[in-house]
Formats: C-alpha cells, sequence, structure tokens
C-alpha cells in the first residue's frame, strides 16, 4: 500500500493525493464548496448486560484496560492534550502496546508536544503505523524527514472533532486522561490533583469510539460532578498515581511578551480593530495564549477601560489575564476550550460566567451555528505568509514541519482574521511569494500585521475604507515584501522531494496541502 | 604576529550576528567553513560574500570560519573585516557595503530631541528595528556598552549598520569612546551620515575643539556633523558652559548620572536629589549657549510611571529631551514632554495675542494688563509646537 497516491491539482491549486493510507479522499473544492451528504459516525452499539451491575468500571492497569478493550493490530487510539508537555498517558499505551506485540497502530491525539518523542521509537520499530491529528517537534521533524510508514494527517481543531464525528476517523479506543473521576467513569478536568480545563476536545471520542477508557489520578466517591465525561459513555477507569509531570503540564502558562518589537505589532494590531470600528460596547473576540496575542489583549483591554466600554464575550485559551478582566467588568462572559494557569481554572470553577465549551460549539464545520462565527475579531500567529494573503503555520521554510494546525483554521470563520507576524525571523522573510504549505486559503485571511506596516486583504474594501485616514501604517503586501527582501536577501527554495510524508485537512475534510519530504 | 583571529558574537542566545574566526596561512589557497542556521537559504551567498571580501583584501591563503545565526550581510562583512585587521594590523584598507538610499537623509540643529535611544555598538539585533519604535534619535554606542577588546569590531559594524539600516528618520548619533581613542571612531564613521557625535566625558572647551578639528580634518562631505558634549564630571559640570558654547556645531549639552555620582562620591537616588546642581548647571549652560538640554538615562525599564515622573521634572527643569534604553521607554518620554492643557491654553493665548499685535503693526505684545516679552511668546510657540506634534491639535 502506498502512503499517498493519484494525486492531482486542488482548487487551491496544490498538488495533493486522492488516496491516502488506501483510502479515498476528497480533494479540497474552495471554500464552503464541498457539502457532504452522508449520515455521521455509527458507534458500536454496547448493551447494559455487559457491564458490572455495581457500575464500578474499575480495572487493575491500563494494559488490562486496554486488553479488556481487544487492542490489536491496526486499531485507531486517540488521546488528547490537555497535559500538554506534561502527557505521560500517550506514552504508556504504546509502550503497553509494543508489549504486547501489537502492530501498526494509529495514533490520533488532538495535539502531540516534545514529550510525545518517545512514541519515535515505536513508529520506527512499527507499533505505531502513523499519526492523524497534530505532529509537531520531534514527532513533525521524524515525519518530515520520511520515516513515518503511514502518511501524516494534519487537522485542525474542529476538523479532528467533525472527522470524529462524521465517521471519517474511527476511533477504536479512546484513552481519556481526566484529573477526576469516579469508579462509574463520570469525569472531569476541574476536580482533583490535577485540574486541566474543560474536556472539549475529548467529548467526541468519548461518544463515538468503540471503547473509551478514562484514566486519572484522582477517583472521587460518585458522583464526580460536573461528568463533562458522562459515565455511561465509558468502558473502563483507570486510577494511576500521577497522570502527568505536574511541572511540564503548567508549563503552557503564558506571559505577555516583553519583545519591543511584538509589542509593536500587537499594538497596531490593537489600533487597527479600534481605526477599524471593530472596538465598541459588545465586542465579541478571541483571544490567544500566545505573548502577541496577550500583548494585544492588553492594548484592547487598555482602550476599552479609557472608552468605558466592555466586551461581551471573549473565547480563551482562558488565562489569568482574560479572568481580571472579566473580574474589573471589561467582559461579560468567558467562553472556555482551554485554560492556562490556576487563577483561570479557579475562575472557570468557580463563576458561572465563565463558561467551559466543546469544540463542536466553537469551531465544527457540522455545527449548526459556530461561536467563532460571532466572534469581532482574532488575531492569530503564523510562521509565513504569502503576497495573497495564504497562511503557513504548520511547516518552516525549510519546509519541515514543526507544528500542529491548533484553531488557525477554524479561527478564519470570525468576522475579521488578523495574523500577527514579524517580518522576519533570524534573515528568513516571512512574507513570501507563495507558502511553503497552505494552511488557510488567502480568500479568508483579512489583516496582515507585522511591525513594518499593515497589509489588509484587497477583498476587504470596507476595512480599506475605514481604516484609510488613521493615521496607521497601511501598506500594500507586496512594499512590505520588498523592503524585507531588500533587508535580508531573497532566500533560495528549499529543496523538497516528491514524496509525500503529509497532508493537511481543511475544515470541511477534503485535502488543502502536501507537506513534502525534506531532503537531508 | 598574531596570525589568528576572531571578531564577533555566537552562542545559543545570539541573534542576527556571527563569529568569524581567520587564520593566516602561508599557502593552500583560501578555505571557508560555514556554520549558519540559515545555511540551507543563505549558505552559498555568505560563502560569496566571504570569498569577495577576501579577494578584495587581497588575502590569497587562508581558514576562514564562519559561525552565524542569521546575521545579514553588512554584519557577516563587519565581522570578516574585523577578524581580518586583528590577524594583520598592517590592513587599512575598508570593505564598504553599498550606501542604501534610505541612510543618507540629513538633520537640523534645531531637531527635536525628546528621546533618544543607546544602542550598544556591537550588538547588530538591537539595531535592525531600532528605527520603527519612534524615537526621535538614535544612538549607536561605542563607549561603555562595548567591551574593551571590541571596540575595532564595533566601530566596523557601526559604520556599516550606518550604510545599510534603515533608520526611518531618526537622527543618527555616535558615542565615540573617551579622547584619544574617540579620534579612531571619528574616523571610521565621520563619512557614513552621521548627524552628531556624543563626546563622552567632556570636562574642557579644549575636547570639543580637539574634535572638531579631527572631524574637519576628515570629513568629505556638505553636511554639517553637530556635537552634543556629555557632563559626567564635576569639572565638567562646572565648566558647563564654556563646553556648551564651544562651537556652533554643538546642538545640546547632556549629563551622565552614573559617573558624577561617583566622581562627587555620592550614591545615585530615584529621587537624583543629590544630582540637582549638575542638572542646574546643564540646564542654564545650555540655554545660555542657545542649545538644547538633554536629560541622563532613566535606568529601571520596568518602572513607567517612575519614569513618567521622572520626565515630567524634568521637563519642569528645563530638558528638552531625555535618554533611552528600552523602545518601550520612548511613547512613555514624548507623553512627558508634552505640554498640559493649562500650558497648552495660555500659550494658545500668547500666539493668538502676538499674531494680532503683529497683524496690527504693533511692537508691544500685550495679554489683558500684562506685557508679553520676546522669550515668552518664543517659549510659547514652542509649546504649540509640541502640541502639534503630540496630536493634542491640530
Amino acid at each position: 500500500m502506498k502512503k499517498a497516491d493519484k494525486f492531482i491539482k486542488n482548487a487551491a491549486g496544490r498538488l495533493v493525493p486522492t488516496i491516502i493510507n488506501g483510502k479515498q479522499v476528497i480533494p479540497f473544492m474552495g471554500v464552503n464548496k464541498y457539502i457532504p451528504t452522508h449520515r455521521g459516525a455509527a458507534p458500536r452499539v454496547p448493551t447494559i448486560i455487559d457491564y458490572p451491575q455495581d457500575c464500578n468500571k474499575i480495572v487493575d492497569t491500563l494494559k488490562d484496560a486496554l486488553i479488556k478493550s481487544g487492542l490489536k493490530d491496526g486499531m485507531t487510539i486517540s488521546t488528547h492534550h490537555h497535559y500538554r508537555n506534561g502527557d505521560y498517558v500517550a506514552n504508556w499505551i504504546f509502550d503497553i502496546a509494543a508489549e504486547l506485540g501489537v502492530k501498526d497502530l494509529v495514533w490520533a491525539p488532538s495535539a502531540a508536544f516534545p514529550c510525545h518523542a518517545p512514541i519515535i521509537k515505536h513508529l520506527e520499530s512499527g507499533v505505531v503505523h502513523h499519526i492523524e491529528g497534530s505532529l509537531n517537534g520531534p514527532l513533525g521533524d521524524f515525519c518530515s524527514r520520511g520515516k513515518m510508514k503511514g502518511l501524516g494527517y494534519l487537522r485542525s481543531h474542529g476538523g479532528r472533532y467533525r472527522a470524529v464525528s462524521d465517521g471519517e476517523l474511527h476511533i477504536d479506543i479512546a484513552v481519556l486522561a481526566a484529573s477526576a473521576s469516579d469508579m462509574m467513569g463520570n469525569a472531569n478536568g476541574v476536580l482533583g490533583k490535577h485540574p486541566f480545563g474543560p474536556v472539549s476536545f475529548s467529548k467526541t471520542d468519548s461518544k463515538n469510539a468503540d471503547r473509551s477508557i478514562i484514566v486519572t489520578d484522582t477517583l472521587l466517591d460518585f458522583p464526580c460532578y460536573p461528568w463533562e465525561i458522562m459515565g455511561n459513555d465509558v468502558d473502563f477507569v483507570v486510577v494511576v498515581d500521577e497522570i502527568g509531570d505536574p511541572e511540564k503540564i503548567v508549563s503552557g502558562t503564558t506571559k505577555v511578551t516583553k519583545s519591543p518589537d511584538r509589542l509593536l505589532i500587537a499594538e497596531y494590531a490593537a489600533k487597527f480593530v479600534e481605526a477599524a470600528g471593530i472596538l465598541r460596547d459588545g465586542i465579541n473576540f478571541q483571544a490567544g495564549a500566545g505573548g502577541t496575542s496577550l500583548a494585544f489583549v492588553d492594548f484592547i483591554n487598555q482602550r476599552m477601560i479609557e472608552k468605558g466600554i466592555k466586551a461581551r464575550s471573549l473565547i480563551g485559551g482562558s488565562t489569568k489575564y482574560l479572568v481580571d478582566m472579566m473580574n474589573n467588568g471589561r467582559t461579560d462572559y468567558i467562553f472556555d476550550g482551554q485554560t492556562f494557569g490556576l487563577e483561570a481554572l479557579s475562575s472557570l470553577r468557580d463563576n458561572p460566567k465563565h463558561i467551559p465549551i466543546d469544540i463542536f460549539d466553537i469551531y465544527d464545520f457540522h455545527a449548526k451555528s459556530n461561536l467563532v462565527q460571532m466572534m469581532d475579531v482574532i488575531v492569530l500567529g503564523s510562521t509565513e505568509v504569502d503576497v495573497n494573503f495564504n497562511a503557513n503555520c504548520v511547516t518552516h521554510s525549510d519546509g519541515r514541519m514543526l507544528h500542529g494546525i491548533g484553531g488557525f483554521q477554524n479561527c478564519m470563520m470570525a468576522k475579521c482574521t488578523i495574523i500577527a507576524v514579524p517580518t522576519f525571523r533570524d534573515r528568513i522573510p516571512v512574507i513570501k511569494d507563495e507558502v511553503t504549505t497552505l494552511v488557510a486559503p488567502g480568500e479568508l485571511v483579512d489583516v496582515i500585521v507585522t511591525e513594518r506596516g499593515i497589509a489588509i486583504n484587497p477583498r476587504r474594501t470596507d476595512l480599506i475604507e475605514a481604516t484609510m485616514n488613521s493615521g496607521l501604517p497601511i501598506r500594500d503586501i507586496k512594499d512590505i515584501k520588498n523592503e524585507i527582501d531588500d533587508m535580508c536577501g531573497v532566500p533560495i527554495k528549499p529543496k523538497l522531494s516528491d514524496e509525500a510524508v503529509a497532508v493537511v485537512e481543511w475544515v470541511d475534510g477534503t485535502i488543502l496541502d502536501t507537506i513534502w519530504k525534506v531532503e537531508e | 604576529m598574531a596570525k589568528i583571529a576572531s571578531a564577533g558574537n555566537y552562542g545559543p542566545k545570539i541573534r542576527s550576528d556571527c563569529m568569524v574566526t581567520i587564520e593566516l596561512t602561508d599557502s593552500g589557497g583560501v578555505h571557508i567553513e560555514l556554520i549558519s542556521k540559515v545555511k540551507d537559504f543563505f549558505g552559498d551567498h555568505i560563502i560569496t560574500l566571504a570569498q569577495d571580501e577576501l579577494k578584495f583584501f587581497g588575502v590569497k591563503n587562508a581558514k576562514l570560519k564562519i559561525e552565524d545565526q542569521g546575521a545579514f550581510d553588512f554584519v557577516i562583512a563587519a565581522r570578516i573585516e574585523a577578524a581580518l585587521k586583528k590577524a594583520d594590523p598592517s590592513i587599512t584598507t575598508s570593505y564598504l557595503p553599498e550606501i542604501k538610499s534610505h541612510c543618507t537623509y540629513t538633520t537640523s540643529k534645531d531637531a527635536l530631541r525628546r528621546s533618544r535611544l543607546y544602542l550598544p555598538g556591537n550588538s547588530p539585533k538591537l539595531m535592525l528595528n531600532a528605527g520603527l519604535h519612534g524615537a526621535d534619535a538614535l544612538i549607536l554606542d561605542l563607549e561603555d556598552s562595548v567591551h574593551p577588546d571590541e571596540k575595532d569590531s564595533a566601530r566596523i559594524l557601526v559604520r556599516n549598520a550606518l550604510r545599510t539600516i534603515n533608520f526611518h528618520g531618526a537622527e543618527k548619533m555616535v558615542r565615540i569612546n573617551q579622547l584619544p581613542l574617540g579620534f579612531e571612531d571619528i574616523k571610521e564613521v565621520i563619512n557614513e551620515n552621521v548627524h552628531v557625535i556624543l563626546i563622552p566625558k567632556c570636562e574642557s572647551k579644549q575636547q570639543v575643539l580637539d574634535v572638531n578639528e579631527s572631524i574637519d580634518e576628515l570629513n568629505k562631505t556638505e553636511s554639517p556633523v553637530y556635537l552634543m558634549p556629555i557632563i559626567e564630571s564635576a569639572k565638567g559640570v562646572l565648566h558647563a558652559y564654556e563646553i556648551a558654547s564651544a562651537s556652533d556645531n554643538i546642538v545640546a549639552l547632556t549629563l551622565g548620572l552614573e559617573d558624577y555620582t561617583a566622581d562627587i562620591g555620592v550614591t545615585r537616588s530615584k529621587s537624583e536629589a543629590e544630582c540637582f546642581f549638575a542638572k542646574s548647571m546643564v540646564v542654564n549652560a545650555a540655554k545660555a549657549a542657545g542649545v538644547q538640554a538633554i536629560d541622563t538615562v532613566f535606568s529601571d525599564v520596568n518602572d513607567m510611571e517612575g519614569l513618567f515622573e521622572n520626565v515630567k521634572q524634568a521637563k519642569a527643569m528645563g530638558f528638552d529631551g531625555k535618554g533611552c534604553i528600552h523602545p518601550r521607554q520612548i511613547r512613555v518620554i514624548h507623553k512627558a514632554f508634552l505640554p498640559t492643557k493649562q500650558e497648552l491654553e495660555k500659550a494658545q493665548k500668547i500666539v493668538e495675542a502676538y499674531n494680532a499685535a503683529k497683524k496690527e503693526g504693533k511692537g508691544v505684545v500685550s495679554l489683558g494688563s500684562k506685557m508679553i516679552d520676546a522669550p515668552v511668546v518664543k517659549q510659547a510657540q514652542h509649546v504649540l509646537k509640541m502640541a502639534k506634534i503630540g496630536g493634542m491639535i491640530q
């Protein structure tokens, strides 16, 4: 079986396979052009007689749970990434699989972190065939060098949720880390020794997987409530001493950048939002947890105080900064899909206006409405952009895959999507003629903000008009590019082979671009 | 004779710089080794640059190693030249990058100098985007921020930076070393579109004259090079007026309080009360000589409120500008130099009265029952100018 076969050019002009890991796939047809007509995932039908009468589903070890779940060659195993770079669970699963002699598994995490580097040895030995979801850090590097047996499959957060729910990605066994659970498997991420926030990425896994295993290091007496994951969807409960490395679990906490250039970018973005008339009483916006995004929030917060206005809602990445804003009356609500830091966790637990949300509610293409569409503005980072406003966030300019998509593609549905980037990194220009990998089509990127000026997508005549006399450095993107090329020199294009190693899926499940093997 | 020498910086935390090591050999031709994080993109380009430069200097046999962290061409060229000149001090020519057209703008004697941002002369990373943050002036510093072993290397780097980087209209200043080392600095940068030379630890009129003599001898350009002496000692304070009035090309007088407080044997406090005399002297000397008075730097980059208060105080004393060491200080300084609402209203009334009097051909300007003298009108016009620049009025 070829990893990828029968390539064609899709609607974005990118060469993509139509057969991936033996399965037929649909090439990208354009934004909002693909309308699926089939019905969704059909999970295995269980019966109550198969489960203990006392509802106690605790088994001794994860190994027991995996064996009882019928772990065998070729299965797809899912995990979530709420324990970030401190996660132990994913590594345990594949160590056990190796011990049991199981081969050709597919790992479907919601995101991978450098702590998952030990899985490389299982990819090499054949225990894991390929990864679907997110590949970054050492795993991305491994895949980029063409060493993964199967083709990597990159999905956005919303895209993964959709794929699980609509049957594109069938999960055999979902192994779901929870900070607290009862014996029945009612579980959440807000109680227990190591709380992490909402279980937003995993609900669909627990509903649609053939078997669901809860792994926790805090067993509570029944009922464990809130029960974000319902015990009635759970097959087994495993209790361990420590579910992750506490120091690295919290390493995702974030701070406002101190870099003067990044602060300048954030400030331009904030001023643009104000000049464009987007900053007004009742605004809704999404605030990332990265340093530049937080600085943007900081500037917007200052302006809201000065103008005496407040937001209706913020979507997080919730952090201390967002919580402070709510406590100071600068927003009515926080919608929380991922929580960073203890202040945000206790707010989520105790403040009814700090609302946990499911990925389905904000990002999913199959939802009947999306919170992200309500957002007046979203600020995102990027590895590369191009003169046609296309954006890349997964590969670097040398073609190596180093980041997951995260919510990047999903955020494109906001009313105004801003990409905030420096114009160069280590002499390598960030604005290209053409992005190395297409992750977001240019028609959806509204504004690119750099430390050297602001470029507005020509399609957004409304924004161009609104900010024309703002005094902000609004420039043609080609003009900024020329300045940077003059400074940095024009880099030679990296040599990429014609061997596909991964694909980028668009939010609707069609194939947007191919990631090619990097020549050593 | 030293046949091996290095110049530049390299390490995991270094960005936009490189370390160049050269060994001059007797035979075997030129060998270039490049370690670079941007090798895939610029490797061939960097090698060609190095080959061209060695050829220019007539080097036929050498081992050259470049350890690069994304340095721009002008930095790599400067590092090669510096290493080569260390290895062979007999070399006197310079390998000059082409002057970019954005580097050739001019300044004027009474240019605004509210903020002047210090940039360490041997750290290219901090120079690249320095012009984007709105400082009135930028100081490429060859003195205290440069290690004594790196003086030659920094001088070449600053020269290349002046020919290459777009500082977006900010006045370009170079702080030279104390004389006589400072003469070497003047030689390297004087024809490179530098606007103002800062003379550190200035204590006498003669030092200003010596600097001017050196400039006059070397300056091949039409545009004048201005001077800003820095008063940093008890003696300098007492000689402030003779220094400020030493020559026509002096545009401002400034002071350095770290060295001054050490010189008078006190510890510098947050209130800077112990420096009151020195500050007063500098303001008075500058104004008497008809030049600007510029206050020292505020070193706590995290204390923006403290900075704001400090600058308000400086403004109240008569200073026209303030030094800064971090781009985020610039806007705070500019804000603190804005006139207050009351100052603005008063200035508007005075200027209106002056304009009316001028229109009517009256020699005497009066506001209500008060006569207004020429210096008051001038001050009011300055307040309006500052208000306009700060966006307070149209």
